[in-house]
């Protein structure tokens, strides 16, 4: 993992952290449905946010392919290098 | 897991009883006296969760017209509008659809999800961009999907986080499709449709407004939001349904687009399934003369919603943020919402219940549905039943 990509985690940890159900300390590995216990509110909440912190258009297709923290980070990574293309 | 733990997963998660006990999903109507009355679990009851808002399902012209049509063509169509199923009386009621709305094309579907599936998953592809209001109800979402096309929301009736969002699209936007509603289903209130617009105008995209809710209920002469905020010139897609004012079943688009013809050619839900009934589309065509010919029933339906609506915000009920006549009423966890729900179909009154995550912020919700039927006789009893939880309240709901 870059450095890069270690900022775009923590950052979306960070974030995530609001949405703990027990403020509990979140880690890349978590699973957002059974850790955190998103459920399809939550998830469209999230999307709006992290799109707002990232100044970046994140369409909801991305989701059948997010399953932990760490795949969440990875599909922005990868939008935003579209992006800057 | 293998196929049926599933199902039996999701049952467990979500509390679905097999029992044969009333269950507000699952609450059968055994008989009807009227449009807003009739008999469930043994009892007679006030009906205030139908979305018959023009309580035309009695009307004797509908019933009337209906009864001709079985009789004269059947009970139904047994085939798709591209190849049996396409009858005068169907290519009738999209000429009256376009003359009431002062648009060229008209397309029926034999559902309003249908219309909304259709519709949106013929209009975009992949590559292309769905922005939708965050509360568009699941047949919106559906067709999004079903689309392949990306797929963004933007904050529930805010024009600047609407313009946020396009601004990111970049050149994109201009080949961006706008989804918003008429009135919410789940909340009740109006799009902030004259802002939207605005924005979308800015940036060259199209806007496809559902008008499920708010047909025969809003403007002038019944056509709707876009209607009564003066904006209908710039709408490209007006999608609705035939199941709540209309009082019948079924769906369908306007367009002052031409190209709205071709997606007969290209809608699987158009072409894969059976076309509407003789007796729905002859009901429908005689609903849809009489929003044109009796304004005094919507006028009927904004006092009933006005009283109901009042009448229940100074019991302090925590409600939609506006008049409307879909009233939605926030209630506690879903224990207390189900308690709820039960004493007042106790009190002989039928609301919906809504459960998250089907309601927009996890709260549960009792929604009625106002008709221009409902007497003030009913509404009272609908009152005296949630005045029953008045003194329950919790005090920060109390306004």
């Amino acid at each position: 993992m870059t450095q890069d990509s270690d900022v775009l985690l923590s950052q979306v940890i960070d974030i995530l952290s609001d949405f703990s159900p027990d403020n509990t300390p979140i880690t890349k590995t978590h699973h957002l449905m059974n850790d955190l216990e998103l459920d399809s509110v939550k998830v469209m909440e999230l999307m709006m946010i992290l799109e707002d912190h990232f100044d970046l258009s994140i369409p909801l297709n991305i989701l059948p392919n997010v399953n932990t923290v760490a795949d969440l980070a990875n599909e922005i990574a990868n939008l935003e290098q579209q992006a800057a293309q | 897991m293998k196929l049926l733990d599933r199902l039996r997963a999701f049952s467990q998660k979500h509390a679905i009883e097999n029992s044969e006990s009333l269950s507000p999903l699952g609450a059968v109507i055994e008989d009807l006296y009227s449009a807003t009355e009739g008999s469930i679990n043994g009892r007679r009851t006030i009906l205030v969760g139908t979305n018959n808002y023009l309580g035309l399902s009695f009307d004797n012209e509908c019933i009337n017209a209906s009864h001709q049509a079985t009789r004269n063509f059947g009970t139904g169509t047994t085939g798709s509008r591209l190849a049996n199923g396409s009858y005068s009386s169907h290519q009738a009621l999209e000429q009256e659809l376009g003359e009431f709305f002062g648009l060229p094309q008209a397309i029926v579907f034999s559902t309003g999800y249908m219309a909304n599936l259709g519709i949106i998953s013929s209009l975009v592809s992949p590559g292309d961009t769905i922005v939708l209001d965050e509360h568009c109800h699941a047949s919106i979402y559906d067709g999004c999907k079903l689309s392949g096309a990306n797929i963004i929301h933007f904050r529930h009736n805010q024009a600047q986080d609407l313009e946020k969002r396009l601004r990111r699209l970049g050149e994109q936007a201009q080949h961006a499709l706008i989804i918003v509603e008429g009135i919410y289903s789940m909340l009740g209130d109006r799009a902030a449709l004259q802002e939207l617009v605005a924005v979308k105008q800015k940036y060259d995209a199209l806007m496809l407004i559902d008008e499920a809710h708010s047909l025969g209920v809003l403007g002038e002469t019944g056509r709707g939001l876009a209607q009564e905020a003066g904006v209908e010139e710039h709408i490209d897609f007006i999608t609705g349904t035939f199941s709540k004012s209309l009082a019948g079943i079924g769906g369908f688009c306007v367009s002052r687009h031409p190209e709205l013809n071709i997606i007969r050619y290209a809608s699987r839900p158009y072409i894969f399934t059976a076309s509407p009934s003789p007796a729905t589309i002859a009901s429908t065509r005689a609903a849809l003369s009489i929003i044109q010919n009796r304004p005094n029933l919507r006028h009927q339906l904004w006092e009933n919603a006005t009283t109901l609506y009042n009448g229940l915000q100074s019991m302090g009920y925590e409600l939609g943020p506006e008049i409307s006549p879909v009233i939605a009423i926030q209630v506690g966890p879903r224990e207390e919402a189900l308690s709820m729900w039960q004493k007042i179909f106790d009190r002989g009154v039928y609301v919906n219940l809504v459960l998250p995550p089907a309601t927009p912020d996890s709260n549960c919700l009792l929604r009625c549905s106002v008709s221009a039927a409902h007497t003030r006789a009913q509404l009272d009893v609908v009152l005296d039943a949630f005045a029953y939880f008045q003194d329950k309240l919790p005090q920060q709901q109390l306004a």
